[in-house]
């Protein structure tokens, strides 16, 4: 049979097709539907988050940094309850990582603060002696990308249903609704409050300004990501 | 019909084998600078802090690992199939202006997929999926250079003389369908823009997938995009320089049958070690774990087969500076083999996993196994490509001790660095405390960066020896009036 098949490349080329492709489906189908689900208290991001996210990927954070805290007693005791499946339902793309040069950063909102995050960007080493991560000095002055964040939010609603403004329920019974502009303005705008209540407690005096005139600098937008994530 | 011997055309051949110099080049000076970052984080912003965001860690690392992957081995790949293609299937290129055509736009394209992927990702265009960084634009070109790949290797084959395929094209033909299935799937994204009706960026897009399910399709690809670019091809490559350049024959044709359906079988089931321990259902995890150490069989089955075709003839390995780099290459792809299904067992993997252990093992086969193979290939190819005499076989052997000193420094560090960083952050005191806060396992690995970043400083010098060697050998008086049959003319 192989003799004939090496005689005969279109044959080839469909057995050897048939035998790598049926793993990829047997794999990633059974659980597709299961794992879609989102987890009670999971919610979609916001505007301002999304930018944030955004930049994240931008400058592959995700390179260094980790989101996934496996259900070991050293990980739990270091970044918290370890991840479940359905808190992941609106990351897209997935951000887990492959490599902790840095910190696991999946809980990172529970357990630092704006300000915090405001000298730790500027001067790394600062603020955790020792640090081998480079400052990010130009996210202080560079403006975030709004507009494409709401890109984002108006496609996934459309096309994957995420439920903005819709009520998504919480772990204690509430509901929460995260809203998404009527328009690219609308939009921006809403952003801007958002990034008004965070710069309230930056000192850097050129967010401070850039915030007062209706700008939001990189740093706001990604701070607002970091913090969202719990 | 006339009885003499076919002559080949190596003009697509050549191009592609200056593009992976040009490359590799590139590749491995940003992962030396990556290396020394981590070691001497002051050269984030070495050339000011200006231009602080292009020069910094994040925003190079995908450009090191694509530059390397798609860029030096998939040139190196390229280059491999215009020169074997026409010789394994008897017909030359010259014979088909269509398929020349096709070579010639097939590398053309390649150039503006190069040029514009440098531009993007140094802007920060990254959808962030590991290897698959490019935003769907880009996307698409690299589906149009595949196909034309795909009506290259397909339209020689329609005109072959040869009517039994040779080992080295069942695995051309696998290196195409299995990167072709994998890229489509894993960048099946939405161009934002489009979707919402105009608004901002129109290169942005969102991945069709969400959390654990992208995680297992990227997973899928991750894995399969090794097995399917830096093993696969490689074995096909392998298959034909090694015979030809030691003038045995290959040791056993039932292991080669046996080897490249195992390896067709079990390695896209192997993905699911990447995610051990995560959010995946548990068996994807087990059964990736399991089909790992199964890898072992037709991995070892390839090399065993390339080593066993020296029989009787180790002592070229002492005469010849590029045996010993295919020796070499086999050897550290058993090495890696070994060590990746090693990494995949569970226990192992709880301490493995995000620590630079991992980081040495890719090393050991891009640098040990992909690499050598590559170098190989071209010092194979260049004398019968260029009909000149490899300019200097004493550089070729220094070459050789200084890349192979690298690769054991790199790997080396990188298992004390990862091992002691796994230990580290599991430590917990007598009081159930964590023993070290993280800023510890940090500071704890600065000498092994450093002694990495030598490991690849050395390799890359090595390669800049063999890329002086290529340029003064193709830049020489021409010598050959035929091509020869067997070992390569070593000048010197």
């Amino acid at each position: 049979m192989f003799h004939w098949l090496e005689k005969h490349p279109f044959f080839f080329a469909v057995g050897v097709f048939l035998v790598i492709a049926f793993a990829g489906l047997i794999t990633v189908l059974p659980n597709f539907a299961q794992s879609s689900r989102p987890l009670i208290g999971a919610a979609p991001y916001s505007t301002l988050e999304l930018a944030g996210r955004h930049l994240y990927i931008k400058n592959s954070c995700n390179a260094c940094h980790s989101q996934l805290i496996r259900p070991f007693k050293s990980e739990t005791d270091r970044y918290g309850h370890y991840s479940l499946s359905g808190e992941y339902a609106y990351d897209r793309p997935f951000l887990w990582g492959s490599k902790r040069t840095g910190p696991d950063l999946m809980r990172v909102g529970n357990y630092r603060t704006t300000d915090w995050h405001e000298n730790h960007m500027k001067a790394p080493a600062d603020v955790v002696p020792g640090s081998i991560m480079p400052a990010y000095t130009w996210m202080f002055t560079k403006l975030a990308d709004i507009d494409t964040a709401y890109a984002e939010q108006v496609t996934v609603a459309n096309i994957f249903s995420v439920p903005y403004n819709k009520p998504v329920p919480m772990r204690d019974g509430s509901t929460k609704i995260v809203k998404m502009g009527s328009s690219v303005e609308d939009a921006n705008a809403m952003a801007l409050a958002e990034a008004k209540v965070i710069a309230a407690d930056m000192k850097d005096q050129d967010v401070k300004d850039a915030i007062a005139a209706g700008k939001i600098p990189e740093i706001v937008a990604l701070i607002a990501y970091m913090n969202s994530l719990k | 019909m006339e009885n003499r011997p076919l002559e080949y055309d190596y003009t697509v051949a050549k191009l592609f084998m200056f593009m992976t110099i040009v490359l590799g080049v590139v590749g491995m000076l940003i992962g030396v600078i990556l290396a020394f970052e981590l070691a001497f984080p002051g050269l984030n912003t070495m050339l000011g802090s200006g231009v602080a965001e292009y020069t910094s860690f994040g925003r190079l690392r995908p450009l090191h690992t694509d530059s390397i992957i798609f860029g030096f081995v998939l040139s190196g790949i390229f280059t491999s199939w215009y020169y074997i293609g026409q010789r394994v299937l008897k017909v030359s290129m010259s014979e088909s202006k269509f398929l020349m055509f096709i070579g010639k736009l097939h590398f053309g394209l390649y150039a503006v997929g190069v040029v514009a992927i440098v531009a993007s990702l140094l802007l920060g265009y990254t959808t962030s999926k590991e290897y698959a960084e490019f935003e769907w634009p880009i996307d698409i070109v690299v589906v149009l250079i595949w196909v034309l790949f795909g009506i290259s290797i397909f339209g020689l084959i329609g005109i072959r003389r040869e009517k039994s395929l040779y080992i080295s094209i069942w695995y051309f033909i696998a290196n195409f369908l299995g990167v072709a299935m994998l890229y489509v799937f894993n960048n099946m994204e939405i161009p934002t823009y489009f979707a919402s009706g105009g608004h901002g960026d129109i290169l942005h897009s969102v991945s069709m997938y969400a959390g654990t399910n992208d995680a297992m399709v990227q997973w899928w690809y991750g894995h399969n995009a090794v097995a399917f670019v830096l093993t696969v091809p490689i074995i096909a490559i392998m298959y034909y320089f090694l015979p030809k350049e030691s003038g045995q024959a290959i040791y056993s044709y039932k292991l080669s049958l046996l080897s490249f359906w195992g390896l067709m079988f079990v390695y896209l089931w192997a993905g699911g070690h990447h995610l051990i321990y995560s959010t995946v259902p548990d068996w994807v995890q087990s059964m990736g774990s399991v089909f790992s150490v199964v890898l072992i069989l037709p991995s070892w089955g390839s090399a065993i087969n390339m080593l066993l075709t020296m029989k009787g003839e180790w002592q070229q390995v002492a005469a010849s500076p590029l045996i010993k780099f295919m020796i070499l290459a086999s050897t550290f792809y058993m090495f890696s083999t070994l060590e990746g299904p090693i990494q995949a067992i569970k226990s192992v993997n709880a301490i493995a996993h995000f620590t630079d252990w991992i980081v040495g093992h890719v090393h050991d086969g891009a640098l040990g196994w992909v690499g050598f193979v590559v170098i190989a290939a071209i010092y194979h190819m260049a004398p019968r490509v260029f009909k000149r005499e490899i300019y200097s076989k004493s550089l070729m052997s220094t070459q050789f001790w200084i890349q192979t000193l690298g690769i054991v420094l790199y790997f080396t560090s990188m298992w004390i660095a990862g091992i002691t960083q796994g230990m580290m952050w599991r430590a917990h005191d007598e009081f159930g405390n964590l023993a070290y806060s993280f800023i510890d396992t940090v500071t704890v690995l600065h000498p092994y960066y450093a002694i990495r970043g030598v490991g690849g400083l050395l390799y890359l010098v090595g390669f800049l020896m063999f890329a002086y060697n290529i340029y003064k050998t193709m830049s020489a008086r021409p010598v050959e009036e035929y091509e020869l049959q067997n070992a390569s003319p070593m000048g010197a």
